[in-house]
């Protein structure tokens, strides 16, 4: 009744690319993450001389990641950068995380109120301190939804980097698809890996959250 | 000491405080009252430094507020302030809430920190709510809270800007309560309040604050009991 070509190795190559997948996601979150930080204090603690910035990540926001991989891609060959693939796939995406990332951290720190943030200056606090120890807690509470909805975005936006030649999950489901023909059963499985790469990424989350909301 | 000297506090063309000069004398309470808008919340603010000041000057201990050579990080130690909206830190528990600027802005250790606040937490009637955090107790138990934070840092003088008028109105008596047991203590405060039996009672001057001046300022019977100028007796008449 049921019959298919897929072999074990099959699935193997497809977990591999789902190694590949998670690897892409984790380097560009990481440095999304953290450039996302320090642009989104900027704009929102110093709005009016970090403008050019934000007209300079309204770009990456704005042009389609494809674009983006393909004219990097192209520039780090005119340029002659030696850079691997994978590296630029990193970069890009990366760069493009953090121009989301920007955004949300801006809007949890403008969610702290200005009236807490007077409370904990009266005590003596330093500006320093009252970012430390009063702001960036409570904008992290509020961003982190923001956050992890952006790490499920990029695990999935990585599928794009097979344009520039790395083979990651989306690239390994249809390399077997080409051989054994059955694109239904593949894309179902490389579907399914996706989904539970993000379930378990979401179910971290929601139980950071929980933590959380247990105090307020 | 606190003295305030033609103090003028403007919001871009709004002009709110107008030439305001006070006194306040050590272990004395003067309660500021007033209409919406005549200035007293934000002078309370200039204080501190927390707004700036366009003109005039104040000096605390003889340090003045508005310069710029002056630490204001280490005058808002003595300055302790309660706000209308009591600004609870929301990510601390109550006793995380007391300890922070005893631990970073005194440099306390947590041990000494802790003593301090479990004290001060004790001492507003809060000794059994040290370890909830802000968003389960009510706003009297969260202004008490914001007391106990304030007097953490063992101010010498206590600012309550309208401390009770966020408050629902059996929660009001328990904070003033405690803001009384405080000024029997002998605590040097100011208090922007519409109690004005509440002033009446603890407080050894009043000012009326009109149209960012003060209007009227004298011993509470006097101002509040048999007030000289008709503006004074109007709001009155109008808060009963």
């Amino acid at each position: 009744m049921f019959s298919t070509s897929l072999t074990v190795n099959d699935v193997l190559y497809l977990l591999e690319g789902a190694w590949v997948t998670v690897q892409l996601t984790a380097w560009s979150i990481l440095l999304g993450t953290f450039a996302g930080l320090l642009f989104g204090l900027l704009r929102a603690l110093l709005p009016r001389a970090s403008l050019p910035l934000a007209w300079l990540l309204d770009v990456f926001r704005s042009v389609p990641l494809l674009i983006q991989f393909v004219l990097f891609n192209s520039l780090k060959s005119i340029v002659g950068l030696n850079l691997s693939a994978f590296a630029v796939g990193c970069i890009v995406l990366g760069i493009y995380a953090a121009a989301y990332f920007t955004e949300i951290v801006r809007g949890g720190v403008l969610a702290v109120p200005l009236s807490t943030r007077r409370a904990s200056r009266s005590l003596g606090l330093s500006y320093g301190q009252d970012l430390r120890f009063i702001v960036l807690p409570i904008a992290t509470r509020v961003a982190f939804p923001g956050w992890l909805n952006l790490v499920l975005g990029v695990m999935k936006d990585t599928a794009l980097v097979m344009w520039i030649g790395i083979v990651e999950l989306l690239r390994a489901s249809q390399t077997i698809v080409t051989r054994i023909q059955e694109p239904l059963l593949v894309l179902c499985i490389a579907g399914l890996i996706y989904y539970v790469m993000s379930l378990v990424v979401a179910r971290l989350g929601a139980r950071l959250e929980r933590r959380w909301q247990e105090n307020d | 000491m606190i003295e305030i000297e033609n103090v003028h506090k403007s919001f871009g063309d709004l002009e709110v405080v107008k030439g305001v000069s006070l006194t306040v004398d050590k272990g004395e309470v003067v309660s500021i009252i007033g209409g919406s808008g005549s200035g007293k919340s934000t002078l309370l603010m200039c204080i501190n430094g927390l707004e700036p000041i366009q003109k005039g000057s104040i000096r605390v201990d003889g340090i003045e507020v508005h310069d710029r050579a002056t630490d204001l990080n280490r005058l808002r130690q003595k300055i302790g302030i309660v706000f209308q909206q009591w600004n609870a830190f929301p990510h601390l528990t109550v006793l995380e809430n007391v300890m922070l600027a005893p631990r970073k802005v005194l440099g306390k250790s947590k041990q000494d920190a802790e003593a301090l606040a479990v004290k001060q937490l004790e001492h507003v009637g809060l000794g059994d709510k040290l370890k909830a955090f802000p968003g389960k107790l009510s706003g009297g138990q969260q202004q008490r809270m914001a007391i106990a934070r304030a007097l953490a840092m063992s101010p010498d003088y206590m600012l309550f800007d309208e401390a009770t008028s966020a408050l629902d109105p059996q929660l009001v008596g328990e904070v003033l309560d405690t803001m009384r047991m405080l000024a029997e203590d002998g605590m040097t405060m100011v208090l922007v309040t519409h109690e004005i039996r509440f002033a009446r009672d603890v407080s050894d001057r009043v000012a009326f604050f009109c149209n960012g001046r003060v209007h009227e300022i004298g011993p509470p019977d006097q101002v509040i009991g048999n007030p000289v100028q008709p503006e004074t007796a109007a709001f009155l008449k109008s808060v009963k």
